[in-house]
């Protein structure tokens, strides 16, 4: 348990010197009050919080953005240090290799963690400052989509240590990270798209589309924040989907933690039979 | 358990690559030995197997009774391995590294903060080893590797890029912990620097062990001719002296120095009739066959035998 800490504490300390933690909390942030800036404006509606707003353009912002980050910061974990050429020294320490995987990955999720937290809490702060009414419940769906934007990111940085145990070289790990990205991100829900159109509903139902939804951990990010709450799903576009949705919080939140869990514990196992 | 170390017929492949075949060799708890031989010997991959860091691909190999790649915490806190071309990361300063591997060995931070001292770190502690030399480096990784006081230490060309007066510190720093029942092995092309320090010495040839041996045993077992110097006394006739030994045995370097080749089992004979000679020799110097010359004669021997 002690050396996961020390692992951890580690990452994050290389995570601020090599400047990760300040882009991405800079990233984040700035990406997240431009938001707010823009995105007041066109409220209008009168009883509908500014909150939720921000909320749906920082969902539709963070699923594209989130995937991309972690996978930045996370896909040459260990194949970095393999080319690098300090893991035989770390391997030989009295350390299990999956405490290794796991004192880096959760180092990882933390400046994942400050950086949402510091990013997008500029959102909500900026909101307060020029005197918008925070709903209560807004202000939950916000903490809500703050959370899951994390556990999106868990997902991600877990994919990249996989890929990272993986590959052969530094080069390989970015070209899989890449390809995972797109797929993941951007085809899966172009290609459900194209497959439902020409489909016209024959063989594709409800229920496998559901389905369907819950194997991509975006979706489900997508779906845990954006058909939370009537006025969300309104301005987001979802209600055809939200209407539809049948998977509880519970699931979809359990659906996100076995997205990290399963490829966090291939990356150990493939670590631990790996020679360096 | 009698023994630190001990490896029983291990193999290891590399794809069609044969890096080590059938090595077999033990080694006791308090002994310093030296691993020689050519690149592509094989010492780097046995040092692994002996960390751990790769599986043998047959035989079995123990450390401390235990199988490396799988051993417990305990065993692995007593182990120093200081990698071949040692690396750190750059972000971080040479006391913020070190600090991080004590913390891994449970080692109080005190104590790593002395190593550095020991190591000749204690100026450059506060920079990132990004700035460091190469020399300093591997004097960083001398520190990690002696932390924890192990019980075995493992060296992979220790004295690369160190400069001669921190190699004299280095060896001291090793005979030290040998003295208190370590396990020292070491890799280095050094060889004439391990002749007078290291109690065994293993020679490595295209995986397999050609020499395990002391340095006395290696010469007795090489029968490699000493080398015995004379310087004559001036107007003293070097026709004369030629005729101590055999003719072909003889060199003359200069008109008044004499060398003569000596096998081991003829050197006392001749040493008493040199000094027989009385005032006519003024200088007598014998020198042994050293590391490099049984080095070169093991190495060769093992091709003829092929």
């Amino acid at each position: 348990m002690n050396s996961i800490f020390i692992i951890c504490a580690r990452e994050i300390l290389l995570g601020i010197r090599n400047r990760w933690v300040l882009a991405t909390t800079l990233l984040l942030a700035a990406l997240s009050l431009s938001l707010v800036l823009l995105g007041s404006t066109p409220t209008g509606q009168v009883g509908v919080g500014a909150l939720d707003v921000v909320i749906v353009s920082l969902t539709s912002l963070s699923i594209f953005l989130v995937p991309l980050i972690a996978l930045l910061i996370a896909h040459d974990a260990i194949v970095g240090e393999a080319e690098r050429g300090t893991l035989p020294l770390l391997l030989s320490y009295p350390v299990r290799r999956w405490q290794v995987i796991l004192g880096k990955f959760s180092g990882h999720v933390l400046i994942l963690l400050f950086a949402a937290v510091i990013g997008y809490g500029a959102a909500a702060a900026a909101l307060t400052v020029t005197g918008a009414d925070l709903l209560r419940q807004s202000l939950v769906a916000f903490m809500i989509m703050v959370g899951s934007s994390v556990l999106l990111g868990a997902v991600f940085i877990a994919v990249a240590y996989l890929i990272s145990t993986l590959a052969p070289d530094r080069g390989t790990a970015v070209g899989a990270a890449i390809g995972v990205w797109l797929l993941l991100v951007l085809i899966y829900d172009m290609a459900l798209l194209g497959i439902l159109v020409i489909d016209q509903g024959k063989m594709i139902t409800a229920g496998i589309l559901n389905t369907l939804l819950l194997l991509n951990p975006t979706d489900v990010y997508r779906l845990l924040n954006l058909t939370r709450s009537a006025s969300v799903s309104q301005f987001a576009g979802m209600m055809g989907l939200a209407q539809n949705a049948v998977w509880s919080q519970f699931t979809l939140l359990a659906v996100l933690m076995l997205w990290i869990i399963v490829p966090l514990a291939l990356a150990a196992t493939v670590f631990t039979r790996r020679q360096v | 358990m009698k023994w630190a170390i001990a490896a029983d017929k291990i193999s290891k492949h590399f794809g069609r690559v044969k890096a080590l075949r059938e090595v077999s060799f033990a080694l006791p708890p308090g002994e310093l030995v030296a691993l020689a031989g050519p690149n592509g010997a094989g010492k780097t991959t046995l040092l692994k197997l002996i960390v751990g860091l790769i599986r043998p691909s047959g035989g079995t190999i123990r450390i401390f009774d235990e199988v490396p790649a799988a051993c417990s915490l305990t065993t692995r806190r007593q182990l120093g391995y200081l990698p071949e071309n040692v690396a750190f990361n750059d972000a971080l300063t040479g006391r913020e590294t070190l600090l991080f591997y004590a913390r891994l060995k449970k080692e109080r931070p005190e104590i790593s903060l002395s190593l550095l001292e020991r190591v000749g770190l204690t100026a450059a502690a506060g920079r990132r080893v990004a700035a460091y030399s190469k020399g300093m480096r591997q004097r960083l990784g001398l520190a990690q590797a002696l932390l924890g006081n192990p019980r075995a230490l493992l060296l992979d060309e220790p004295t690369s890029g160190l400069d001669p007066a921190f190699r004299e510190r280095f060896y001291e720093l090793v005979r030290q912990l040998r003295d208190r029942g370590t396990t020292v092995l070491l890799s280095s092309h050094a060889l004439t620097e391990l002749e007078e320090r290291a109690d065994r010495i293993i020679i490595m040839k295209e995986g397999i062990i050609v020499a395990n041996a002391t340095l006395g045993e290696l010469r007795r077992e090489a029968q490699l001719p000493s080398r015995i110097v004379l310087t004559m006394a001036e107007g003293v006739s070097a026709d004369d002296a030629a005729k101590l030994a055999p003719a072909a045995s003889m060199r003359q370097i200069n008109p008044d120095v004499l060398e003569f080749l000596c096998p081991e089992r003829d050197k006392m004979d001749l040493i008493r009739r040199i000094v027989a000679k009385g005032t006519a020799i003024v200088d007598l110097e014998v020198v042994p066959p050293g590391l490099d010359k049984l080095y070169a004669h093991f190495l060769g021997a093992h091709v003829e035998a092929r």
